[in-house]
């Protein structure tokens, strides 16, 4: 699949050429990425397609200070798309019209896909306090560990698949 | 009351009969558990299966799947219970009128199943007091059966003005004769 590297201040010349004179007509993907170790963290990864000649192109935007422009007023199947890299990452989308978080509730205070942050989560309120209230209940880190399936090691049988070092766990990280 | 040979036979009884009125409302209770089925995940396909003919929930009592918590006794909680999600179920349940009983069902609702992660709430006993717990993930029909079928038993042995507790409050039902 051809793919280009555009500039966030081309992107929406870019993607509506692509969509007018070539035929790219149809948004397949767009999502967000981070990548550790370069100038800028992160990035977004739109798949466009063309319904008449059958063929994908892909355009990588860097999200220079977080910031990438909106396409979803070209092509309104970005709308959900985009809301998901803001609320996974931290993307902000300009000119986007309706930009909330999709998959968290409104007022979580992180971006769970950004790679600093635990799988297991951070303690933060219950989303709703009434119910908080009620039940006593917060947003409280799972850790694998203590977890009720956790594995105490060992193989099973020699039949079983299985990793060939499972002496690492969260407690003794892998050497 | 109907007469008839079977139950009530008058010849035997002298249109007379004898009982304790918490065996009475707890029979009529648990052959009438009408579930409000909080599906939420791939759980949701296997309590939709015993709904149908081949397992038959109605067999119980249980068909009815009343969409208005106002109307059903008991919720089944079949799928992951989110963070976002907890909060509506939490006021689903208290919008169900008392008497009202929670069955956990599979492994995500009962624990959080294999979802240890920052989204998913480990275990809706967290929020609602659940009274069964099914394993599985998912179970299969004839597991909720067996699990609502206890969850009756329950029932059928609930005593007194059917008090319940749940993290410290009393929630009382009262019997109006
Ligand atoms: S217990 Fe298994 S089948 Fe049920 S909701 Fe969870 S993952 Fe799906």
């Amino acid at each position: 699949m051809p793919t280009f590297r555009v500039a966030g201040t081309d992107l929406l010349a870019v993607v509506s050429a692509l969509r007018d004179e070539q035929g790219f007509d149809l948004l397949a993907d767009l999502c967000g990425l981070e990548l550790q170790g370069r100038p800028v963290r992160f990035g977004v990864v739109i798949h466009l397609l063309s319904t008449t000649h059958k063929e994908y192109v892909r355009l990588h935007v860097d999200a220079v200070d977080d910031r990438v422009p909106s396409v979803s007023s070209l092509h309104p199947g970005a709308n959900w798309h985009e809301r998901e890299a803001f609320d996974m990452f931290g993307i902000v989308f300009e000119g986007h019209p309706d930009p909330r978080r999709i998959l968290m509730w409104d007022s979580y205070p992180y971006h769970p896909l950004r790679k600093d942050f635990p799988l297991a989560g951070i303690e933060v309120p219950f989303p709703a306090a009434d119910v908080a209230e009620v039940t006593g209940q917060k947003v409280e880190p799972a850790p694998m560990m203590g977890g009720p399936f956790v594995s105490h090691g060992g193989k099973l049988s020699e039949g079983e698949p299985s990793a060939l070092d499972q002496s690492w766990t969260e407690e003794k990280p892998k050497a | 009351m109907v007469k008839s040979d079977f139950g009530y036979n008058s010849k035997v009884e002298g249109e007379v009969i004898v009982t304790r009125a918490d065996a009475v409302v707890n029979w009529v209770r648990s052959h009438s558990v009408w579930p409000m089925p909080m599906g939420l995940a791939c759980c949701a396909i296997e309590l939709m299966a015993a709904g149908g003919s081949r397992f038959d929930i109605s067999r119980f009592g249980m068909e009815v799947m009343r969409f208005s918590p106002r109307q059903a006794d008991c919720m089944i909680v079949a799928g992951t219970v989110t963070y976002k999600m907890a909060e509506v179920v939490r006021r689903i349940y208290d919008q169900m009128a008392e008497p009202k009983w929670v069955v956990a069902m599979g492994a995500c609702a009962s624990t959080g199943g294999m979802y240890r992660s920052y989204a998913t709430l480990q275990g809706v006993d967290n929020i609602v007091p659940v009274d069964i717990y099914i394993s599985g993930c998912p179970p299969r029909p004839e597991a909720l059966l067996d699990g609502m079928m206890l969850l009756q038993e329950k029932i059928r042995n609930e005593g007194g003005s059917l008090r319940r507790t749940f993290r410290g409050r009393t929630v009382e039902t009262k019997i109006v004769s």
